[in-house]
């Protein structure tokens, strides 16, 4: 198992952690100054592509998906899957400090919890080293086909 | 909003939740096939690691499991209280996706991988409140 990672991958994980929460944030921004979209007005939705703050967020969850499956290339899902929850508390932390909306506290329980969970995964090994089966396989096979060639070549010597 | 019994409401969140591990375990297992991306990067550059992803038929059916999961949300939202909606879809789908991770993707999910499972389902669930 692998119990490192590079600072430059620590990089990675941390785009996925803000970019998804950043991006929602923009997205979520934008969607209000466009107003709400009934089935009856979808073409509202071009229109608010024309909106700078949705064209962001989008822009931010591109590089999300970017950086997500970046990181799916090296680590496990298990591994990644609790890092990029810590963009929630991300969220929630900008909404207090920034916007200084009031967090309960259920929110602040809610925080501690996904703080706990990513620290369990963060100290542990990123990606589960899996034992080359189909390589040990071929070379048993190459050994046992070199064996059999070499005992008839001497069964054809005697 | 329409109300419906609570069995469609969990019918509908279960759905949002297993469209989106698939999603997720069909985007991991593809990734893992292609390899580090940037290893790819730097022998074939950006174009050459794009195309590898694109090009990946289980990469493909994982986007679709998500686009999927996407609308489903949406359904699901037209009928059920959002404050019930996405923390239960989104809680279920971190327990989901450390079930699935171990069957397909043999990952070694041990007990400090569970724990974190658990209490991030049990934190994005207090999130809501």
């Amino acid at each position: 198992m692998k119990h490192t990672l590079s600072p430059q991958r620590y990089l990675i994980l941390l785009a996925v952690m803000l970019t998804a929460s950043i991006g929602d944030t923009l997205l979520s921004h934008g969607m209000t100054q466009v107003g709400s979209v009934s089935m009856a007005h979808l073409g509202m939705l071009l229109s608010a592509m024309r909106n700078l703050w949705v064209v962001s967020g989008i822009l931010c969850l591109l590089g999300f998906f970017a950086s997500y499956l970046t990181a799916l290339s090296w680590a496990d899902l298990t591994f990644v899957l609790p890092s990029t929850a810590f963009g929630y508390v991300v969220v929630a932390l900008l909404s207090k400090f920034w916007l200084h909306e009031t967090i309960s506290l259920y929110r602040w329980a809610g925080i501690l919890l996904i703080v706990c969970g990513v620290g369990f995964v963060a100290n542990g090994p990123s990606l589960t080293e899996h034992a080359p089966v189909e390589v040990a396989e071929a070379d048993s096979a190459e050994e046992a086909l070199a064996g059999s060639g070499e005992s008839a070549a001497t069964d054809g010597v005697q | 909003m329409t109300p419906i019994s609570p069995i469609e409401t969990w019918a509908t969140i279960v759905t949002v939740a297993a469209t989106a591990v698939a999603g997720d375990v069909l985007t991991a297992g593809a990734m893992r096939r292609i390899g580090d991306l940037d290893e790819i990067r730097a022998q074939s550059g950006l174009g050459g690691a794009i195309s590898a992803v694109v090009s990946s038929p289980m990469f493909l059916l994982g986007v679709l499991s998500m686009a999927a999961s996407f609308f489903s949300l949406l359904f699901t939202l037209s009928n059920v209280e959002v404050s019930l909606a996405a923390p239960a879809s989104a809680s279920l789908t971190f327990l989901g996706n450390a079930f699935a991770a171990k069957i397909f993707l043999k990952e070694n999910v041990d007990r400090r991988r569970w724990m974190a499972a658990i209490f991030v389902c049990a934190g994005v669930f207090l999130l809501a409140k």
